[in-house]
């Protein structure tokens, strides 16, 4: 609900202040200290001019490159570093104001080592989920075999992802990033009430894709607090983790999905990519219901050797 | 006291008066002027407006406005439409729907956006108000058609039922056979979103045969080009169509009947739907065209040349949705064309090709800007922008109140210079001062954050990716944006010291949105703790964020004001940082 206009000039502000030497003073004090220099934040000042907020005290301050030893301005071209962040941190003279721009950027190191030249980035261009289905729709529409090269053009060359539904949240300043479209499918699994989405084209093959769903489904968070959370019952969560491969059979749990046909289908006896574009949902489904697949399975796909799960 | 009360008018009167305040912000205005002023007006307020459906419960709402007959609730963050906010982060509707079955009987008026419905709910609003006449869910989940086929059955007085881009469960597509054959109050029908494949035709022209009062109608895809002409026989008086799929063999029988049918529609200002458009069905609608104020051709696969013709014979187009195919030649055409425009909105028809695929630059843009002098809103995709064309469309067109450009590969300099776009959004915020909206993209440093923070006064909603140096941009945004509401932030080096400096700023706003950024689970902690009237959730599917250093940045991070405090439907990979300084799962 709105509030009756957005003064944001009350009368009490409050600053949060991580120690009592904060950077970020409360407006009392209107020359810096020196200690302030010294905290445990860090300043990743960088070097480009920052310009003295005096607002009359209601909001706090920023300490300036006014404040400090000049440092290295940085240049705006766009042919600095790859790395997402500031640049021109690096040249901080304070070793902690680059250990958090380290840990602020560690995400982008290490995905800028994996990926190479490409990289994948979640939810970018910002096009709502059914415009592009949409027009994944008419590709496949348009030509038989236009769906699958359409995959080859977006897959980019190492999908490789922690996570299914969370992409690496870097990007590489190089141009060359390649924006993949992604494909996601909703996930259910038997006895957790809410599902999750996962993005298939994030997955190269069938082992990532298990991975990702045991991690999601199946890895217990040692703080889970069962009273908070309409998701999960702890019972089930205990219970889960004593299975913990959902391909090979060993488990409590195998992995199906529904293809274009709607027919339920076991995970793993086709191609990847043939998956990829038949698949329409998957469900974890538990081992003593899904007896029923195998024999349809077999008909369907006699030669097949169903115990070729990867 | 007593000679205060003789000068005071009677209740009837000023309830009277603010009967014809309908803003939602007069309506607060009104209620913070003295006691009895709020008093008054809370039991006349008729719609109720929440913009945060977190920001406060269903029960302060219904203890505050015990005769509201409508109510408007949103739910999940904006870029959950990105895919940016995991399954199952909230947003459910039940609670509010169980809280009102309860207490409000003459309920009228029910519009979600970004929330989650079940069929269960749908099943109680159907149940619950007998006066159930306006049902709007907008990109909404969770629900399938079985709990349409219910509020199709029960709800006699039902006029509206528009469910744009909504994630439905096609279980059965009979649900449309459940309206009664005795039901004819229908103004307003939109099943765009639905993708079942079997569509009863009949049942629907009977409906739209019976409801002679229908305004709109968007039909979903599978919805035949064939069948369209029937369809609209029936209803020559709608005002706003959206076809289904607009692909056929090409036979001339079909298209003399579809062209006639279209001759008859009188009223027809808005038209929409097109998927799998075959050009040479185009002309059919060609004797509507003069009339058109609104076009949504934002899925019509056609090239420039068709694009162009179509345009051309629509003079009072007034809102224009399109796929980049348009070309820079088409958007010029659109620009002598079209005085009326208003809103422009260009769509990318391959945003993950390497190589443009079209001749869409920024120049198409600057063509607009220059040609409508009405033009106030757009949404623009492209490829290349430079500082010139930004500030030349800055001057062009002052009157921008939302500017959302996005060039497509992140980080994309000045493609003249090799500069940041800094100056071209500048001069963007300068120029513009009625800016309500604004999206950044393009190589941007701390200093367009500067210019923002001190031209955009009138600002409420920034969406920045991809940008920036340092904290210093966002405590540009926070400390001199006066009237922003609503911020989101993604991959920006945005740490800590920004927004601790500028928490008070966040009370004064719905909410603010940081994802892949770089503010530690320290200082959410700290702000959580410090700011009680703050809901500072992380969002980590890693796990929960005390498993790593306290310096470690959090995944995503969401705040939000409220008077309802935490919330408890929150799922695993969601924790609160509340008043304890701990987590709260």
């Amino acid at each position: 609900m709105q509030g009756g206009g957005g003064g944001s000039e009350s009368g009490s502000m409050s600053t949060v202040s991580m120690e009592d030497n904060m950077v970020v003073s409360s407006e009392d004090s209107s020359c810096p200290d020196e200690s302030e220099l010294e905290l445990g934040l860090g300043l990743s000042l960088g070097g480009f001019k920052m310009h003295q907020v005096s607002r009359g005290g209601h909001y706090a301050r920023i300490l300036t490159a006014k404040d400090f030893p000049s440092v290295i301005s940085a240049s705006s071209s766009p042919s600095s570093s790859s790395s997402s962040s500031s640049s021109s941190s690096s040249s901080s003279s304070s070793s902690l104001s680059r250990a958090n721009v380290t840990a602020g950027t560690k995400r982008t190191a290490d995905s800028v080592a994996a990926a190479n030249s490409s990289s994948q980035v979640v939810g970018w261009p910002p096009i709502r989920a059914y415009r592009m289905n949409s027009m994944v729709n008419q590709a496949k529409n348009q030509a038989t075999e236009g769906f699958n090269s359409t995959m080859e053009n977006h897959k980019s060359e190492t999908s490789t992802v922690e996570k299914g539904t969370t992409g690496i949240s870097s990007y590489q300043n190089s141009g060359n990033a390649k924006l993949r479209k992604s494909l996601f499918v909703k996930v259910n699994m038997d006895g957790i009430p809410i599902g999750r989405k996962v993005d298939m084209n994030a997955h190269e093959s069938y082992e990532k894709l298990a991975k990702t769903l045991e991690d999601m489904f199946l890895k217990t968070t040692p703080n889970v607090n069962p009273a908070g959370s309409r998701a999960l019952e702890l019972g089930m969560m205990n219970k889960l983790t004593r299975s913990s491969k959902l391909l090979d059979g060993s488990s409590d749990f195998v992995l199906t999905y529904e293809d274009k046909e709607g027919d339920w289908m076991l995970v793993g006896d086709v191609p990847w990519k043939m998956f990829l574009s038949s698949v329409k949902r998957l469900r974890i489904m538990r081992t003593s219901e899904a007896t029923g697949l195998a024999p349809r399975l077999h008909e369907r796909n006699c030669q097949r050797q169903r115990s070729k799960h990867i | 006291m007593h000679k205060k009360m003789a000068f005071s008018f009677p209740d009837e009167v000023l309830e009277h008066v603010f009967s014809f305040i309908q803003s939602d912000k007069d309506r607060n205005a009104v209620s913070m002027v003295c006691k009895s002023w709020y008093e008054i007006e809370r039991w006349c307020r008729r719609k109720v407006f929440v913009g945060n459906c977190y920001a406060v419960s269903p029960r302060m709402v219904i203890r505050r406005f015990p005769e509201f007959r409508s109510i408007e609730l949103k739910g999940k963050p904006h870029f959950a439409d990105f895919n940016l906010v995991p399954d199952g982060w909230g947003g459910y509707v039940s609670p509010w729907i169980e809280e009102m079955a309860g207490a409000y009987p003459w309920l009228e008026e029910i519009r979600l956006k970004r929330m989650v419905v079940t069929d269960e709910s749908l099943e109680l609003i159907a149940k619950s108000f007998k006066n159930f006449k306006v049902l709007v869910l907008s990109s909404c989940e969770g629900f399938s058609t079985d709990g349409l086929a219910v509020i199709a059955a029960s709800c006699k007085n039902l006029k509206e039922l528009d469910l744009r881009d909504c994630e439905v469960d096609d279980l059965s597509a009979h649900w449309l056979s459940h309206f009664p054959e005795t039901y004819t109050s229908l103004v307003s029908l939109n099943i765009s979103c639905l993708g079942s494949d079997e569509v009863s035709f009949s049942a629907l022209e009977r409906l739209v045969g019976r409801c002679t009062n229908l305004k709109t109608l968007r039909l979903n895809r599978a919805v035949p080009l064939d069948k369209i002409a029937n369809i609209l026989r029936h209803a020559p008086q709608l005002v706003e169509f959206g076809t289904g799929t607009y692909t056929a063999d090409v036979r001339p029988d079909v298209y003399s009947d579809l062209a006639g049918v279209f001759s008859s529609c009188k009223e027809l200002k808005s038209l929409s739907g097109f998927w799998d458009v075959v050009p040479d069905y185009l002309p059919a609608i060609y004797p509507v065209c003069s009339k058109l104020t609104s076009l949504n051709l934002s899925y019509a696969t056609i090239q420039s040349p068709d694009l162009i013709k179509l345009v051309s014979h629509c003079p009072n187009l007034q809102r224009l949705l399109v796929l980049d195919y348009i070309e820079d030649s088409g958007l010029e055409v659109l620009a002598s064309s079209c005085k009326d425009l208003q809103e422009l909105r260009v769509f990318p028809s391959d945003p993950f090709g390497a190589e443009p695929n079209v001749s869409l630059t920024e120049q198409g843009l600057v063509a607009v800007s220059l040609g409508c002098p009405k033009l106030q809103s757009v949404l623009y995709f492209c490829r290349r922008m430079s500082n010139e064309a930004l500030v030349t469309i800055a001057r062009n067109r002052p009157n921008f109140t939302r500017f959302r450009l996005c060039i497509i590969e992140p980080k994309t300099a000045d493609y003249l210079t090799l500069e940041p776009l800094d100056v071209g959004f500048g001069a963007i915020v300068q120029y513009c001062k009625d800016l309500k909206r604004l999206s950044l993209s393009g190589l941007l440093t701390d200093r367009v954050f500067e210019y923002i923070g001190t031209y955009a006064k009138k600002l409420e909603m920034l969406s920045v990716a991809f940008a920036g140096d340092s904290d210093l941009g966002l405590h540009h945004v926070l400390s001199g944006c006066e009237s922003l509401r609503k911020l989101e932030i993604r991959d920006c080096p945005f740490g800590d010291k920004a927004l601790l400096a500028n928490a008070a700023k966040l009370e004064t706003m719905r909410s603010l949105w940081m994802s892949s950024c770089a503010v530690s689970f320290a200082a959410c902690k700290l702000l959580g703790q410090k700011m009680p009237r703050l809901n500072v959730e992380v969002i980590d599917e890693r796990g929960p964020p005390d498993s790593r250093p306290e310096n470690c940045p959090v995944d995503k991070l969401y705040i939000y004001r409220s008077i309802a405090g935490p919330r408890f439907d929150m799922p695993p990979f969601v924790w609160t940082m509340d008043e304890d300084s701990g987590l709260r799962l």
